[in-house]
């Protein structure tokens, strides 16, 4: 390593520890890491914005006398009444006209991918093989777990049984999801740890030779 | 005597002060760094799916890359886009990288940089770096349509017009398909709009604590691969033989876990057995 990495990696060394310093308790290190890395990221969010948007869809298209693109121009300018008291009724019509937009063109393509295709992904013929075994069980445990969101019935007697397997159900996917964020989480540790170890290493290194 | 020890023991487990917790995980995550060893990994079909996919292209297809992650999913994305894209290029094949998350942005930026040195790759010629755009609906469905309408230039300022590697391509159904690595909402997205609306092939990277709510989309066909975590990570590793931190990271992944088990069952027989007192 060469001695300005030496210098960025203690740097990111000492950072880590402070955020560690957390699972002690609160306390001013973890405070000022954690808003340098909040004030780091706005930072470089707005910069990047500005140089790979706001630059060659509103200064270049000017400057080009692309004038189709006043019309987008002036509605994100108009968003910026909201501040204003008098003035702030302007900006209902980006809004109304971005909610319009995205209304249009989300809902059909969402009810075709989330709700007709896993429909029919549910639904698929059964046969004695482990595959169509598996697609009876997906069924039951679908139909079930949906029972279980049924409030006009008591849940009791039968009802009460399929909606047992409908919260076994849900049981089971929520532990899925908590085995995978457990996974999630520690790769964060383990990744730190590496770098950690790596970086002492280096650091003798650095210094013996 | 020894049952009232015994009952003790349990109320000290349930009352256990949190940081012992974390001091036993740190401990258990050194003993690998001191003694280190190795845990077999086996592949999944939906990782190998993914393998597949890049391994039967021929050189000169096309696949589009999207890395969408920031600096806090590095661990469990980067790997997973160090190993493909690492394959990508030891095969010529040519990729268009393109982010929807802001921060995607460095992450891509960096691995280009590194793996564009190693096989000798030049922007414009072998891969197209796109850059970032924000409103990843919209920026899909003009993909879609053609690159140009969004990205009129690359990340670097030159005009995709004049790139060699983009003269063969108009919009995303010239690639052979999409692979997204991503930490957010992004994959929700390339489902909807990328495979809904078009109707090419997307296969996604996704962090551990997304994937149990992806797998829905494999069954259903409408993603044909799926990357999980870390897990993920080192099976893609294992596939290509392109390795960074995913194998690395599985041995002490399995020790944390296998800690992570024994707090759960003391815990839950704790549970019982205090219960059952309380009851009395």
């Amino acid at each position: 390593m060469t001695t300005a990495e030496i210098l960025w990696n203690t740097l990111a060394a000492i950072l880590t520890l402070c955020v560690f310093s957390f699972l002690i308790k609160d306390n001013p290190l973890y405070k000022f890491t954690e808003r340098l890395v909040a004030g780091v990221a706005a930072g470089y969010w707005t910069m990047l914005i500005y140089h790979t948007n706001f630059t060659d869809k509103v200064i270049l298209t000017m400057q080009n006398r692309q004038l189709a693109y006043i019309i987008p121009i002036l509605l994100g300018l108009a968003m910026w009444t909201r501040f204003s008291k008098n003035y702030s009724w302007i900006s209902r019509y980006p809004i109304a006209f971005y909610i319009g937009i995205s209304t249009g063109v989300s809902i059909p393509v969402y009810m075709y991918t989330s709700v007709f295709k896993q429909i029919s992904a549910t639904m698929v013929p059964f046969d004695l093989t482990y595959a169509g075994i598996n697609n009876i069980i997906v069924v039951i445990a679908v139909l079930c777990a949906l029972f279980y969101f049924f409030f006009s019935k008591e849940h009791t007697g039968t009802f009460g049984v399929i909606s047992k397997i409908g919260i076994y159900t849900l049981m089971i996917g929520f532990g899925a999801g908590f085995g995978m964020t457990v996974m999630g989480r520690v790769a964060l540790l383990v990744q730190r740890v590496i770098f950690l170890k790596d970086y002492f290493i280096a650091l003798k290194n650095y210094f013996v030779a | 005597m020894i049952k009232e020890n015994a009952v003790d023991f349990w109320d000290k487990v349930m009352n256990l002060d949190r940081r012992w917790v974390y001091l036993s995980i740190a401990i258990v995550v050194i003993i690998p760094t001191v003694i280190p060893f190795q845990v077999p990994v086996a592949t999944t079909p939906e990782v190998k799916k993914v393998f597949n996919f890049i391994n039967r292209m021929e050189a000169g297809d096309y696949f589009y890359l999207g890395i969408d992650y920031d600096p806090s999913a590095l661990a469990e994305l980067d790997p997973m886009a160090y190993a493909i894209l690492n394959h990508a290029f030891s095969k010529d094949l040519k990729v268009v990288v393109g982010c929807l998350s802001q921060f995607g942005v460095a992450m891509a930026e960096t691995r280009l940089a590194e793996l564009s040195e190693k096989y000798d790759k030049k922007s414009g010629i072998d891969y197209c770096f796109l850059g970032y755009r924000p409103y990843p609906a919209i920026v899909i469905l003009t993909m879609g349509v053609d690159f140009r309408v969004t990205f009129p230039l690359d990340y670097y300022g030159v005009p995709l017009d004049s790139l060699p590697v983009m003269q063969g391509i108009k919009n995303l159904m010239n690639v052979k398909g999409v692979v997204d690595i991503t930490a957010g909402n992004v994959a929700d997205f390339w489902i909807t709009y990328g495979n809904g609306r078009f109707g090419f092939p997307v296969a996604l990277g996704v962090t551990g604590v997304m994937s149990a709510d992806y797998y829905q989309y494999l069954q259903s066909g409408q993603i044909f691969g799926l990357i999980s975590g870390i897990k993920g990570a080192a099976e893609y590793e294992e596939l290509s033989g392109f390795e960074t931190t995913g194998l690395a990271s599985i041995p002490y992944q399995t020790l944390t876990h296998a800690i992570i088990l024994i707090f759960i069952v003391m815990s839950n027989i704790g549970y019982f057995v205090t219960r059952g007192r309380k009851k009395r």
